[in-house]
């Protein structure tokens, strides 16, 4: 490579000529080539269990189309240095393709300054550091924190100890019987003046859900709340924006969206960041040191003590380029194809009850469902013996299992690289399942 | 069975395994008195659940029941289990517990134990790693509920 520091655009047959579409409202572009881009994704092409691979757990983590994997790879073989320290070349390389990452990510995101990405280890990472270093200085007791029914344990846990260390009070919006939320509650929550932060997730990893975060951003900041947006699954299935969304934090993690696992962002309007005390502290994110204090660094190194993931940082941006080369609207339209034509299927089943919004439009490539007399574990163990990958269990959202009566349930969770025969090898071996447990 | 199933499926989900699944035996709640004792046992990462009664008079289990929600596996074990140890003196209930954990654990000599009795249906488990746990839920509250026994007539 002449420069280590630019990266040719992605070069895929999957991809050709696809840049230059640009995004596409509404997923009314063309359909995806998955054939083309699934000869991207290595790992897809192998048997499991003497059938080929049916990869259906996309919202646990994605698959790395081998752009990432060679990215991560030439920074070891070429570049690999400590980011911010080195005076030698092989450190500068490596600085600027860090910090080149951090920009692309930013112009994903729709910011202008890269200041305001934080480098984390993932979403729950990114969602930690908030809940501490803004939560610990902003709230006090009788403040509240409004969360959903619907969110991951990393979208509930950091509020909770937040709240058992400020005396804040949690309160919740609920869910209808369809998995999404009920806005109609946000009105009288937000009369009482007290919500300093509402932290809500973008698209359900349980139910699939997409929820209204740009309207619930609207009516908490008219109330003077701030707005923080879990993206973990929206980064990875549906187009994001910052501007268009009108938050304050933002945090999602690599590995759900093509890139490695262990790194992941969090985004935050500068100001917010300015005032927040650091989270961690060490090497990178000082400006001085005593004795007997230090003073911290600029955005957004005083946010990342110690040496990052710099490979993860890397790897997530060519992720992202991947990834914007097919455009999140065709890939979220694509899900939704698959969404429509499994609800289909499972409907026709006797004794199947699927969760979450019964219009595949509402929702991101997610069904969660459940089958009468046969628990979510015994389907994922019969579908794994035939090479379809599932997941099964409370999915970290068991508010979400609560709220519907049940302890687990069966989930498949789609990615563009996904088929409609892979759909149909799902049905196909829930028949299995049937003849089993009859 | 069925055609479709693969050979280990069919190992896995014996027809004797889904009938305890469906018809569970000792299912139920005990009288509550001096002699009894329960646990409460859960896994955190499936959220399998069992309640596990004993009443234990000179050492030796005189009734047992369970109630519980989970998988096929851990439902049928711990029904199977109820079957085999109710009137067994704990000290043979302890034993069955290191056979049953060792057949799990893929020791083939252990799986050949007449002592387990329906429980040997559920050798093909030790083939899958991530269930082992399943079958065993019902054995860690025995232990439990068994050691809370003991330490409450010592004490
Ligand atoms: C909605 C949602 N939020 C948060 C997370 C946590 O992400 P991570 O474990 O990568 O930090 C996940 C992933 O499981 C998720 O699906």
């Amino acid at each position: 490579m002449a420069s280590p520091a630019t990266h040719p655009p992605t070069d895929s047959p999957a991809l050709a000529g696809s840049q230059s579409l640009g995004p596409r409202p509404g997923g009314s572009g063309p359909e995806l080539d998955v054939e083309a881009i699934r000869a991207d994704f290595p790992i897809l092409h192998q048997e499991v269990n003497g059938r080929p691979l049916v990869y259906l757990d996309n919202a646990a983590t994605s698959q790395k189309p081998a752009v990432v994997v060679e990215a991560i790879e030439g920074f070891y073989r070429r570049d690999n240095a400590n980011v911010h320290r080195g005076l030698h070349e092989l450190s500068r390389r490596s600085t600027e393709r860090y910090e080149g990452a951090r920009g692309v990510v930013a112009s994903w995101l729709g910011v202008e300054d890269p200041g305001e990405v934080i480098w984390t280890r993932g979403a729950t990472e990114a969602i930690n550091l908030v809940a501490r270093s803004w939560g610990d200085s902003h709230l006090r007791e009788g403040d509240e924190i409004l969360l959903t029914d619907l969110e991951h344990h990393s979208n509930l846990v950091p509020w909770q100890m937040l709240a058992a260390r400020t005396g804040a009070r949690l309160r919740y919006l609920e869910l209808d019987d369809e998995g999404e939320l009920i806005l109609d509650d946000l009105p009288r929550i937000l009369e009482g003046g007290r919500v300093r932060i509402a932290a809500i997730s973008q698209v359900s990893n349980a139910l699939g859900t997409l929820n209204p975060v740009a309207e619930i951003a609207r009516q908490v900041k008219a109330h003077g709340g701030l707005v923080l947006v879990d993206g973990a699954q929206g980064a990875a299935h549906a187009p994001v924006r910052i501007p268009d969304l009108g938050i304050d934090f933002y945090a999602f993690s690599g590995h759900k969206m093509c890139g490695p696992t262990g790194v992941g962002v969090l985004w935050a309007r500068r100001e917010l960041l300015e005032a927040m005390e650091p989270f961690q502290g060490g090497g990178d994110m000082i400006d001085e040191v005593h004795r007997d204090h230090s003073t911290w660094a600029q955005l957004p190194y005083k946010f990342e003590a110690g040496t990052p993931n710099i490979s993860g940082a890397i790897g997530l941006a060519e992720a992202i380029r991947y990834l914007n080369a097919v455009g999140a609207e065709r890939i979220l339209a694509h899900e939704q194809r698959l969404v429509r034509r499994t609800m289909k299927a499972l409907e026709a089943m006797p004794g199947i009850r699927l969760f979450g919004p019964g219009d595949p439009a509402h929702r991101a490539g997610v069904v969660s469902f459940t089958m009468e007399g046969t628990h979510p574990h015994d389907i994922a163990t019969i579908l794994d013996s035939e090479g379809v990958a599932i997941r099964a269990g409370h999915h970290c959202a068991q508010l979400v299992m609560k709220r519907y009566g049940v302890a687990a349930t069966a989930r498949a969770s789609f990615y563009l690289y996904n088929t409609e025969a892979e759909v149909d090898r799902l049905v196909e071996s829930l028949g299995t399942v049937r003849e089993i447990f009859g | 069975m069925t055609d479709r199933a693969t050979p280990p499926m069919k190992a896995l989900y014996q027809q004797l395994i889904l009938d305890h699944y469906r018809n569970p035996r000792n299912r139920g709640e005990l009288e509550e008195d001096g002699s009894t004792v329960e646990i409460h046992v859960r896994n955190p990462t499936c959220g399998d659940e069992i309640r596990l009664q004993l009443r234990v008079e000179e050492d030796r289990i005189q009734d047992i029941k369970f109630l519980g929600d989970g998988c096929s596996i851990s439902q049928a074990a711990v029904s199977m289990m109820t079957t085999i140890l109710k009137g067994k003196e704990l000290d043979e209930a302890f034993g069955v517990t290191r056979r049953f954990t060792g057949m799990m654990h893929g020791d083939e000599e252990a799986a050949r134990d007449p002592a387990l009795g329906n429980l040997r249906s559920l050798a093909g488990v030790s083939r899958f790693p991530v269930r082992v746990k399943c079958a065993l839920l019902g054995f860690e509250a025995l232990q439990e509920a068994m050691k809370k026994s003991r330490s409450r007539e010592e004490g």
